[in-house]
C-alpha cells in the first residue's frame, strides 16, 4: 500500500492539471466506482457459497494434499515396468493419434456443406440459416465422452466408437468456425464471378473455396492437436486408444505406470504442437 | 500432389489404426437411429413428449446436479483464472528479466494445460475421495495452464510506456503490474475467461464419469444400464443450459468489447 501512496504523492503536485486532462476518470462518479466494486462482490459471494453448497471444506482439502504428495512420491521414476508393456503402450498411442486423426477428418469432410448452410451470406433463408446453427450448437455442446458413450451402444466397444464421437463433437465445432469464416470472406470475388456470368456453384467454387482454404488449413492442424488430447482420454469409457491403460493403471494404484503413460502423452503433445505450428506457418506464409 | 500421396498412406494406416470399418458402421447404422427411438420412448412404450412428467420425474435431483456442474466449472474457471493472472506476469518477455524463471513458468504452465482435465481428475479422485473437490481441482489446474498461456501473450502485447511511467515514478514491480498493466489487460482477461468458463461448463458435464461430482454420475449410470428416457431427458438439459450459457456469455463478452472500443 505504500507503494501506491508514494505513486500518489508523485503525482499529486500536478493534480490539477491531471484531473483537468481526465475528468472522466478521476473525477469518476460513484456509480462508475461502485458498479465494479458490487460485480466483484457478487462474484466472490457466490464463489463462497459455492464452496460451502459442494460441502468442501479446509480439512478434506489438506488431507487430500497429504495424499496427493505421497502419490506423487510414488510416481518417481516413471517406469513402464517391462518392454512388453511399453510396447503395448506405445502401439496404443498410435491408435490414439490415428483415433484424432480420422475423428478430425471427417468432421472437416462432413462440416463443409454445414458450414456453408449455416453462413448468413450464402443461404440467406432465414429458417436454413437458423436450424443448421442450432443442430450445429446441439452436436457441439455434447461432450466427446458422452457421443463415445452413445456410439458404443452402436458400434460396440473401440476405437471406431472413439474416432465417430471425436467426429460428432467436431462436426459441431467446424461447422461453426467455418460459417463464421465463410461470413467474414470478402464478398468482391464472389459478385465478380456472378457479374461474369457465372452460376452460384461457381461463384463458391472460385469466388469463396481459394479464400477460404488456408483458413481451413490451418483450423485443421489445431483441432488435429486438441482432438489428440481429446482421443487419450476417450479410452477412459471404453472407446480405444490410450486412456483405457491410464483408467486401469490408476485403478490399480500402478503410479509407475501412470507417470510413464502421462509423460508419454506430453511428449506426443508437445512434438505435435511443434509440427503443426510449423505446419502451420508454411501455410500462411505460403498463401500469402 | 506428394501432399495429396502422404496424406492418402497417413489416412489409411489411421484408418487401420482406428479399426475403421465402414462395413460394420453401414450394417449398424440402424442402430444409431434405433438408439435414438428409444431414448425417445418411456418404459411404457409411449414416445417421452406424451408425458414430460413421467420423463423428467427426476428433474430435482437432475437439477440439483446440473447446479453442481455449473459451479463446479464456475469455482475452477475463477480459481484457474486468478492462477493463470498469477503466472502470466513472470511468464512474460516484457516484465520478466530473468529467463529462468521465464521459462521454469512457461513450461509449469505447459504441463498444466497439456494433461486432460479428466486425466487429473482420475488422480484427484484417488488422492481426496469421490466428490466436487477433486473435480474443481482438476479443472482449475487445466483452466490456469490454458488461460495463462493466452494471458502471457495479452499481456506481451501491451503498451509499454504507462509501465515504464509508473517505474520512473519509483513503482515497484507490484506497482508496475497493478496500475500500467492490469487496466490495459483487463477486459481482455475477462473475455477470455467467460470464453474458457464455456468450454469448463462443458467439460464438467464429464467429470462424474469417474467420480468427481454434478450430473456426469447420473448420466453415466443411466447410459450404461440403459435407462433411455433418463439419458434424453439428461441430455436435453445439459445441451440446453450449455447453449443458454455459451448465448448469455458471448452477449456479455460483445458487451465488454464496446466497453472498451470507444476509449
Amino acid at each position: 500500500m505504500s507503494e501506491s501512496r508514494r505513486l500518489r504523492a508523485s503525482l499529486l503536485p500536478r493534480g490539477a492539471e491531471l484531473v483537468q486532462r481526465y475528468p472522466e476518470i478521476l473525477m469518476a462518479g460513484w456509480r462508475r466506482k461502485l458498479t465494479p466494486a458490487a460485480v466483484c462482490a457478487g462474484a466472490i459471494g457466490l464463489y463462497i457459497a459455492g464452496v460451502i453448497a459442494l460441502g468442501i471444506s479446509p480439512a478434506t482439502i489438506i488431507h487430500g494434499l497429504g495424499r496427493l504428495v505421497d502419490i506423487a512420491g510414488l510416481m518417481f521414476p516413471p517406469d513402464p515396468q517391462s518392454w512388453s508393456r511399453f510396447s503395448l503402450y506405445l502401439s496404443a498411442l498410435g491408435q490414439t493419434l490415428a483415433i484424432a486423426f480420422i475423428g478430425t477428418l471427417f468432421a472437416a469432410i462432413i462440416a463443409c456443406p454445414f458450414g456453408f448452410l449455416a453462413a448468413r451470406n450464402v443461404v440467406a433463408n432465414r429458417l436454413i440459416h437458423f436450424l443448421s446453427r442450432r443442430s450445429l450448437d446441439t452436436l457441439r455442446s455434447v461432450d466427446t465422452l458422452i457421443w463415445a458413450l452413445i456410439w458404443i451402444n452402436v458400434v460396440g466397444l473401440g476405437p471406431f466408437a472413439g474416432a465417430l464421437a471425436i467426429m460428432s463433437t467436431d462436426i459441431g465445432a467446424f461447422g461453426k468456425l467455418m460459417s463464421e469464416a465463410i461470413e467474414a470472406a470478402d464478398r468482391r470475388p464472389v459478385d465478380g464471378l456472378v457479374s461474369a456470368g457465372g452460376s452460384r456453384l461457381h461463384a463458391i467454387r472460385f469466388g469463396m473455396v481459394p479464400q477460404l482454404l488456408p483458413v481451413f488449413a490451418s483450423q485443421l492442424l489445431y483441432f488435429f492437436e486438441s482432438n489428440t488430447r481429446s482421443a487419450t482420454i476417450i479410452g477412459i469409457v471404453g472407446a480405444g486408444g490410450i486412456g483405457l491403460h491410464l483408467s486401469e493403471q490408476i485403478r490399480f494404484l500402478e503410479w509407475q505406470q501412470v507417470s510413464f503413460l502421462i509423460l508419454m502423452i506430453l511428449v506426443t503433445v508437445a512434438a505435435l504442437d511443434w509440427i503443426s505450428q510449423r505446419l502451420r506457418s508454411a501455410i500462411i506464409g505460403h498463401r500469402d | 500432389m506428394l501432399g495429396l500421396a502422404l496424406a492418402t498412406i497417413a489416412l489409411a494406416i489411421s484408418a487401420i489404426g482406428a479399426e475403421v470399418q465402414p462395413v460394420l458402421l453401414w450394417n449398424k447404422i440402424g442402430n444409431f437411429t434405433s438408439y435414438f427411438d428409444r431414448l425417445l420412448k418411456l418404459d411404457t412404450g409411449m414416445r417421452v413428449w406424451t408425458d414430460p412428467k413421467e420423463w423428467f420425474w427426476g428433474i430435482a435431483r437432475w437439477a440439483r446436479l446440473l447446479g453442481d456442474t455449473l459451479l463446479i466449472a464456475y469455482i475452477a474457471t475463477l480459481t484457474g483464472a486468478i492462477g493463470g493472472f498469477v503466472c502470466a506476469a513472470p511468464a512474460s518477455r516484457n516484465l520478466m528479466r530473468h529467463a529462468a524463471v521465464r521459462f521454469a513458468v512457461r513450461r509449469g504452465l505447459e504441463f498444466c494445460r497439456s494433461v486432460p482435465d479428466i486425466v487429473f481428475a482420475l488422480i484427484f479422485v484417488a488422492a481426496f475421495g469421490l466428490g466436487a473437490l477433486p473435480g474443481i481441482l482438476a479443472v482449475a489446474i487445466h483452466t490456469s495452464g490454458a488461460l495463462g498461456k493466452l494471458f502471457t501473450e495479452v499481456v506481451e502485447n501491451i503498451d509499454m510506456r504507462p509501465v515504464e511511467a509508473v517505474a520512473a515514478n519509483g513503482g515497484s514491480w507490484l506497482a508496475q503490474l497493478r496500475f500500467a498493466v492490469t487496466p490495459q489487460v483487463l477486459s481482455n482477461l475477462i473475455s477470455y475467461t467467460l470464453l474458457r468458463f464455456e468450454i469448463n461448463v462443458r467439460s464438467a458435464t464429464v467429470l462424474g464419469f469417474v467420480g468427481a461430482g454434478g450430473i456426469g454420475q447420473d448420466l453415466i449410470v443411466a447410459i450404461r444400464k440403459f435407462y433411455y428416457s433418463d439419458v434424453s431427458a439428461m441430455l436435453l438439459m445439459i445441451i440446453l443450459t450449455v447453449i443458454v450459457i455459451d448465448m448469455l456469455s458471448a452477449r456479455l463478452r460483445h458487451r465488454l468489447l464496446a466497453l472498451e472500443n470507444p476509449r
